[in-house]
């Protein structure tokens, strides 16, 4: 059997008592799309936070690659974005600073692309503004910018249609073709439907 | 596009430079944070004339114990800035989500709070000191006691910050969690500069403070990522 990139076997996650999910078994290959549904407070986020790493209250197993991501933390990390449920950028720093950081933390320069990109999402002449001074769309623009600016096998995306406008939507939506025609997978949760992505299988919880 | 990453860099000097000239930028727009523990340390030392007795001679006793606890409980006040506004924006989870080491980051973190918390307190010490009539042979053993022990409780805090910064009402428990592990510091550095005002040696206590210091700085950062990854990971 070939890996596949990314697995989760027998999850079972409880919280305040309350079973979220259990038996979950989640297989994502290279160029796929998983939509994860529920309704508000069926564990999409817990989910997401398991899947990353970064939750560790749960049984079960998530493989990258075939290997634990406990054990393969970094091969994961270097080939992961996840795009969490706060904005996730500083606000007293500019969109180009909180660009900048992550970049850092991926362990990339940032080259000129940096300007397009901006241009790209729709910030167009607040590079250099705080990021408190922008709108909550605004400031998810900015985090979103991310995922053009530092590519990864496979992202993990939390609602990111919040506080989004139409043409945002679309263009995220273009985004996440673009990623699976590229060979990348995504994980999302949303309420959408992604219409105009391709090969979307979706998991519901709860 | 290509999409793996043969071309990351790991620089260890690369990600501390980053965290930590990050963490005095955002701090450098919020002034406020900044000066608050200097404001609670000038407060505290100026009331406590005022409060017990203003006369030469008591105050220039008291005045190795009070500035210290002062200096102390500054450095608590500030614990706050370490990590609760990076856990509440997100970006937390995304430094411990970095393929970087993240010892380095924590690192440089800590550093980032000492220089903002620290190193403010030991600069502005001899004013106070000279408010207290401390003697003046006493200050290099207060510059120096403040310089080596002010580090050692950013890291000491930081491992209870980073503990209870899922939780809601943190600050009782922070505070419960770190003073115990603060009296040893507070202990021998007090000790040094009362030493010193009489004319004793202090190069026992100061080694002592450094030892403290070393420990810290190689073990803390474990201790801190180890209770990052608990508190998000719940």
């Amino acid at each position: 059997m070939a890996d596949h990139l990314l697995q989760a076997v027998k999850l079972f996650c409880e919280r305040e008592r309350r079973v979220l999910f259990r038996d979950l078994d989640i297989t994502l290959d290279a160029g796929e799309v998983v939509q994860i549904e529920g309704a508000n407070g069926s564990g999409k986020t817990t989910l997401l936070r398991v899947l990353t790493g970064i939750s560790d209250a749960y049984d079960g197993e998530v493989l990258w690659q075939g290997q634990s991501i406990k054990k393969a933390r970094i091969e994961y990390q270097l080939n992961m974005h996840y795009l969490g449920h706060a904005a996730g950028i500083k606000s007293a720093l500019t969109a180009e600073e909180n660009l900048r950081w992550y970049a850092a933390l991926a362990g990339r320069k940032l080259d000129d692309r940096l300007w397009e990109v901006l241009a790209e999402v729709g910030l167009k002449g607040y590079e250099d503004v705080p990021c408190y001074t922008l709108s909550a769309g605004q400031q998810r623009r900015v985090n979103l910018a991310r995922l053009y600016l530092l590519p990864a096998k496979l992202w993990v995306l939390d609602e990111p249609f919040t506080a989004i406008d139409k043409s945002g939507v679309a263009a995220i939506e273009q985004l996440m073709s673009q990623q699976v025609k590229n060979g990348g997978s995504v994980i999302v949760t949303t309420h959408q439907d992604l219409s105009s992505v391709a090969n979307v299988r979706k998991v519901s919880l709860g | 596009m290509e999409l793996s990453n043969n071309n990351t860099q790991f620089s260890l000097y690369g990600i501390f430079k980053t965290v930590l000239v990050r963490d005095l930028v955002v701090a450098f727009r919020h002034p406020s944070d900044l000066v608050n523990p200097l404001i609670f340390f000038m407060i505290v030392v100026t009331l406590f004339p005022l409060a017990v007795s203003p006369e030469k001679q008591f105050l220039a006793q008291a005045a190795p114990g009070v500035l210290w606890v002062a200096a102390l409980l500054a450095t608590l006040l500030s614990l706050d800035m370490l990590f609760q506004s990076d856990f509440q924006d997100g970006t937390l989870e995304q430094l411990l989500l970095s393929p970087q080491p993240l010892y380095i980051g924590i690192l440089a973190k800590v550093m980032g709070h000492w220089l903002l918390s620290g190193l403010p307190l030991t600069l502005l010490s001899p004013l106070l000191a000279f408010m207290m009539f401390l003697p003046s042979e006493a200050l290099p053993a207060l510059m120096i006691t403040l310089l080596l022990g002010t580090p050692v409780l950013s890291f000491i805090g930081a491992v209870g910050s980073a503990l209870t910064v899922g939780l809601r009402k943190s600050g009782l428990l922070l505070s419960l969690l770190v003073l115990p592990l603060y009296i040893p510091v507070l202990i021998f550095s007090a000790g040094a500069v009362q030493a010193a005002t009489i004319g004793l040696p202090i190069i026992g206590h100061v080694a002592l403070l450094g030892a403290m210091l070393a420990l810290a700085l190689v073990l803390a950062p474990l201790a801190i990522s180890a209770g990052l990854r608990i508190s998000l990971g719940s």
